[in-house]
């Protein structure tokens, strides 16, 4: 029982780092532009190709292995903030200050499109695809627990990007500009910053990190297809409200909570697949809106 | 130094500004007074670049400005402190400060800048790492105003610095206000508090639904019977 219980909190925080991955980068765009972006979740299924790719094309001059793990890892960061990056310059910039609904709309719109473009495309094509052991899958037994170094290397990368996002936003004067640029967009433009290029700043580290954990999905869960940052996607998304969404800390918690929901969902009431995640995103609704640690009531979107 | 001429501001169908036209000489205090809704807050976000003109002209040291981007104006030298003061709520005042200096690359001069807000608001320098949005009213509009000294702009857009403080504390900015000015900075003021502002600026314009009524020097405006009945209630 213990090693079970053990195997299970490793599930958890395996499958709670990559959600909080992708939750941060929703709950940074919404903090800053106040748009739930709803293609955010392909963004990490582009993530998840990129590396894919990486992995064909490099695989025979590296080899699988660390160096290619971290060479893929940076590729598919890139790509997420590439793509993310796209979407904002053509599709959300111009409706900057319409109506909030079109924005909405449009990001329906983008996620739908890079959905259908990436199951169109023939070199991608519509079915699924086992994702490569970029990486050789090593076991250690640890407390009666198997963990992988798959394990390891997920809470790894997961945790040096949350530590390591933090102190941007905390200490650095990007950072400070963001928080700025979140609170009031006019004022931060009398204090002489380029409110685009922070817009710009927020959504490239939001994609990068949606495309890190595209790579860390693909190795732990080894299938992608073009549909795969559908769930994963809702998941995060919730999880940002849960934790309060346009709030960084809320956003990693709130990760976890949905983690720990899905893992107890599948444990017992596997049936009802997902029904606790929107059990919770119901309750918290009803009862906390703001979310855990919100407290300014959200825009309506 | 500032010139507006024949500015027209739309907001959609409605035309919040139809014809604005006033100057600022260097080293001087302008005011503009008028009734709520004559347009003096659009005319100055206009100015700073927070709103597109959809006609006329603003001339900055000789540079056409009209419909430049806010950020690219704050290093030409004009500092705007906007109406309701938008302090950063959640930035301490430290960070408020720091945040005015973004487009100075030497960070000594921030420094050095700081202190001297530090100096004219010792009040400041005691809430120095609270978070802006606790501050009271008046603290918040010296933090603003330091803001401001901060990004060190040879002209300085005020709106209505006084609204919502108690008397003593609209003394202390106007003060504050005509010791920047002693230091060197034009001033272009928002005021509802008219009396207050016709003391101590040099010249004023009456706006009114959206043009400019009259002007002339503040000592001649203030004596003249229609902005005495209209504006300072006598």
């Amino acid at each position: 029982m213990g090693s079970t219980l053990a195997q299970q909190i490793i599930n958890v925080l395996q499958l709670g780092s990559i959600y909080a991955l992708i939750a941060l980068g929703y709950t940074m765009v919404y903090g800053i532009v106040r748009l739930i972006n709803f293609a955010h979740g392909d963004f990490f299924m582009v993530g998840a190709y990129v590396a894919y790719a990486v992995f064909y094309a490099f695989n025979a001059y590296i080899g699988a292995g660390s160096p290619l793990a971290f060479l893929a890892l940076a590729i598919a960061m890139i790509g997420g903030a590439a793509i993310a990056m796209l979407s904002n310059q053509l599709a959300y910039k111009p409706l900057r200050y319409k109506p909030k609904l079109s924005s909405l709309v449009t990001a329906i719109g983008v996620s739908m499109f890079l959905e259908y473009f990436f199951s169109a495309f023939p070199l991608i094509g519509p079915s699924q695809r086992g994702f490569p052991e970029i990486l050789p899958k090593q076991m250690y037994t640890i407390f009666g627990a198997e963990i992988s170094n798959y394990v390891i290397l997920d809470l790894a990368v997961a945790a040096t990007l949350m530590v390591g996002l933090t102190f941007l936003i905390q200490k650095t004067s990007l950072g400070r500009a963001m928080r700025a640029v979140s609170q009031d967009k006019d004022a931060a433009k009398l204090m002489g910053i380029n409110v685009e290029s922070i817009i710009t700043a927020t959504f490239l580290i939001g994609g990068a990190f949606a495309g890190a954990a595209g790579l860390l999905a693909g190795l732990t869960y080894p299938r992608i297809q073009p549909y795969m940052g559908i769930l994963p996607g809702l998941k995060a998304f919730i999880a940002a409200v849960v934790g309060g969404i346009g709030n960084v800390p809320g956003a990693m918690l709130g990760a976890y909570i949905l983690a720990l929901a899905d893992n107890i969902n599948d444990t017992y009431i596997s049936q009802f697949s997902n029904l606790l995640a929107f059990l919770i995103l119901i309750a918290i609704l009803l009862i906390r809106p703001t979310g855990i640690l919100g407290e300014k009531t959200a825009d309506k979107i | 130094m500032l010139t507006v001429k024949n500015l027209k501001v739309n907001y959609g169908q409605i035309e919040a500004i139809k014809e604005v036209s006033f100057e600022v000489p260097e080293g001087k205090i302008v005011t503009l007074i008028g009734a709520n809704g004559a347009g003096k807050t659009t005319t100055l976000r206009a100015i700073s670049g927070l709103e597109k003109a959809s006609g006329g002209t603003i001339t900055f040291k000789g540079k056409d400005i009209t419909n430049q981007e806010a950020h690219q104006l704050v290093p030409l030298g004009i500092s705007h402190v906007p109406e309701g003061r938008k302090i950063f709520p959640t930035l301490t005042v430290y960070e408020n400060l720091e945040i005015a200096g973004w487009t100075i690359k030497d960070k000594k001069i921030v420094k050095q800048r700081m202190e001297e807000v530090f100096t004219a608001f010792p009040r400041i320098r005691e809430r120095i790492s609270q978070l802006g949005g606790t501050l009271s009213g008046g603290e918040q509009q010296m933090l603003a105003v330091g803001r401001a000294m901060v990004t060190g702009g040879e002209i300085l857009l005020l709106d209505e610095p006084s609204m919502g403080l108690a008397p003593v504390l609209v003394d202390e900015i106007f003060e504050r206000i005509v010791a920047l000015n002693k230091m060197g900075r034009t001033i272009l003021l928002v005021e509802q508090n008219a009396a207050e502002a016709l003391e101590i600026a040099d010249f004023a314009y009456v706006l009114e639904v959206g043009y400019t009524k009259y002007s002339g020097p503040a000592k001649v405006m203030k004596a003249d019977p229609r902005v005495r009945e209209a504006y300072l209630g006598v």
